[in-house]
């Protein structure tokens, strides 16, 4: 930090405590950044899915809250029928520090403060929209997932009335609208990663007290049981 | 005869049975009834869950004097600096347009038990098949020899947050130069564990920006408290030398205060303090003992559906209950209230009763970015609310660590109050 802003003092002149990213920055670093920061919710790249967060091919120039299928925030949706566009400038308002620009965002994620980090996220980012026509033929980045699940376990199909009771030992924490601060979302999450991120706080592989805590009680049905109920919260 | 319309803020057939029935109010006939004394976590809670899930079928009103509810969790970070008091305030208005909780803003003053029915200073009286108490704590009469409650505005206890701690802060920010901010801390058990020890951190905060040479002492009965090694390691890396401590062996436990000479004595030896904050010991909101369902100063509960173990129309939510193993916390009321609502649902319209069980978690914040945190689950036995399993924050832990738990506490207010108040 302290080298950075030393050196490009002249850049920085003028921009007060935030600096925005400049265009042009390295694509390969901004993909171990991806792969670090976004990749646990995000896909990027041929065949990429929704997952906990929408996927981001072509992300560029595109109108905020568009991607079929994907239920976004509701403050997100206001930003975009108030003519939200992602752009360059956009982006990286929108990752140094996501609350503040779209105050309930789903987004749970506490922004990247370091201009330099968002040009180069931004560059790798560019790769996938530059023209619709033309992603790179590479397979989707893979969802960070840290855990796996035994199948049988993920064919448990929950009880959502159960898991709507269940819910009431997580939404003392985590919010029934989505909104996240400082505590993630759990809402509209698809079942599956639901799933395999609770059996990995279960197994102690997720490092988190409260969560470890509170998943070790639950069974494999339980878990299903929440996974179904949150995946439908409006 | 005398109609107070605007202590309803209910539904408009509330209303509309205020004018056709001035004085048995607020209630159709037919639905079941629910009546919630006391708008906090576990009151707004149960109200809230009791309304949203039976979709109407069962009638709920809620009564609580204050319009504007100032939690106490939080009410710590206020003093230290760290949330505006505005952003402690919730109001009703939802729980009451949203969910057609009729929302009574009075005292309750009377429960006949035989009757079923809850009257109020305002002069009405409420018919009710289920009662759920959640008036939260008052203080036991002469804990601490010469202080009384109309002592609070020259010695604040600030443990009912709002006025109360706005006038402790501003105490403290008055103290001469150098001067002393003393605190009674109360014996168990007593509304949030941590609490006191996370005020003592808030304080020496605030002191330490605008009075570095300040003094705090703590008369302390208890010979451990919650929390106590992350709280005596923050003291010591964060506030070195400005907090003192007397417990039990050295007369913490023996106290008296002289609120005109403002003078704390702790075992025979007289201290002249700036500031006194007397935390005084704690028993069920009045109500629970007006209901006749205490014992002692707590009111004994069933662990499975917090009901009361003299009446099984009546439940008793949060800092009132004796339940077990529990601490008395708002995270703690809340998750009570949740099981409250699934068995008082169950038993007036046949939904489906789950098991019960319980969670707890309190943060505290010792300094900026600085949080620690104490959790644990329950379950409901024979005997009481009982203890699995739990977990707390390390002496060790990182800075990042700390901040990511301060960032979380943030996110659990958000969380909790929004489970509360819709």
């Amino acid at each position: 930090m302290i080298r950075r802003a030393l050196l490009p003092a002249v850049i920085l002149a003028g921009l007060g405590s935030s600096a925005a990213a400049q265009v042009g920055g390295d694509p390969d670093r901004g993909e171990a950044l991806f792969q670090s920061d976004c990749a646990s919710c995000h896909q990027v790249g041929q065949g990429a899915r929704n997952r906990v967060g929408p996927h981001l091919n072509g992300i560029f120039d595109r109108r905020a809250g568009a991607i079929e299928g994907f239920r976004y925030s509701e403050d997100m949706m206001l930003r975009a029928d108030a003519g939200l566009k992602w752009t360059f400038e956009t982006l990286d308002r929108y990752i140094e520090n996501p609350r503040v620009f779209v105050s309930r965002t789903r987004m749970n994620y506490a922004g990247m403060a370091d201009a330099e980090d968002r040009a180069d996220l931004l560059a790798y980012l560019r790769l996938f929209s530059a023209d619709p026509a033309d992603i790179p033929e590479a397979a989707p980045t893979a969802a960070a997932v840290d855990h796996s699940v035994d199948p049988e376990i993920l064919a448990i199909v929950g009880d959502p009335a159960y898991g709507e009771y269940l819910s009431g030992e997580c939404t003392s924490c985590h919010q029934e609208s989505g909104a996240a601060n400082g505590i993630p979302s759990i809402t509209n999450w698809p079942e599956d990663v639901f799933v395999t991120a609770m059996h990995a706080y279960k197994e102690g592989v997720r490092q988190h007290n409260v969560m470890q805590m509170t998943a070790s009680r639950l069974s494999n049905e339980e878990i299903a049981a929440l996974a179904a109920y949150f995946a439908t919260v409006e | 005869m005398k109609l107070n319309r605007r202590a309803f803020i209910g539904t408009a057939a509330a209303g509309a049975a205020t004018l056709s029935a001035p004085r048995v109010m607020g209630q159709d006939s037919g639905r079941p009834r629910v009546v919630v004394i006391g708008g906090g976590s576990g009151g707004a809670t149960a109200a809230r869950y009791i309304a949203k899930d039976s979709n109407g079928a069962i009638d709920v009103t809620l009564i609580e004097p204050t319009r504007a509810y100032y939690t106490c969790y939080f009410s710590n970070l206020y003093i230290g600096g760290f949330r505006e008091m505005d952003s402690l305030g919730h109001s009703y208005g939802t729980l009451a347009g949203s969910y057609g909780i009729n929302v009574l803003h009075d005292w309750a003053t009377g429960v006949d038990r035989d009757a079923r029915t809850v009257t109020t200073a305002g002069g009405y009286t409420l018919g009710y098949d289920r009662l759920i108490l959640s008036p939260g704590i008052d203080f036991v009469d002469g804990a601490v020899p010469g202080w009384d409650i109309s002592a609070q505005d020259r010695m604040p206890h600030a443990y009912k947050a709002g006025s109360q701690t706005e006038l402790l802060k501003a105490q403290i920010e008055a103290m001469p130069e150098g001067g002393t901010y003393a605190m009674v801390a109360p014996p168990n058990p007593y509304r949030c564990p941590p609490g006191p020890y996370e005020r003592v951190s808030m304080v020496a905060h605030l002191l330490s920006e605008i009075n570095p040479t300040a003094k705090i002492l703590i008369a302390d009965p208890k010979q451990n408290f919650s929390k106590q090694a992350l709280f005596e390691d923050g003291w010591r890396n964060n506030y070195a030398g400005m907090i003192e401590r007397i417990g039990p062996d050295f007369g913490g436990d023996d106290v008296e205060v002289d609120p005109e000479a403002m003078t704390l004595s702790i075992g025979g030896a007289v201290e002249n303090v700036d500031v006194c904050n007397v935390i005084p010991a704690m028993k069920a909101g009045r109500i629970a003992e007006i209901a006749g369902v205490t014992e002692g100063n707590w009111a004994p509960v069933n662990a499975t559906d917090l009901s009361s173990t003299m009446d099984e129309n009546v439940h008793v939510l949060g800092d009132s209950a004796a339940q077990g193993d529990m601490p008395k916390s708002g995270f703690a009321a809340n998750s009570q209230a949740k099981v409250c609502a699934n068995a008082v649902r169950g038993a007036l319209t046949g939904s489906s009763v789950f098991p019960a069980r319980f969670a707890n978690t309190c943060w505290s914040l010792i300094d900026t970015d600085n949080g620690v945190k104490v959790g644990a689950t329950y379950e409901a036995t024979e005997e009481k609310i009982a203890k699995v399993d739990g977990f707390i924050s390390d002496t060790g832990e990182s800075a990042e660590v700390r901040a990511a738990t301060y960032r979380e506490s943030i996110g659990w207010y958000d969380g909790i109050t929004a489970d509360m108040f819709g």
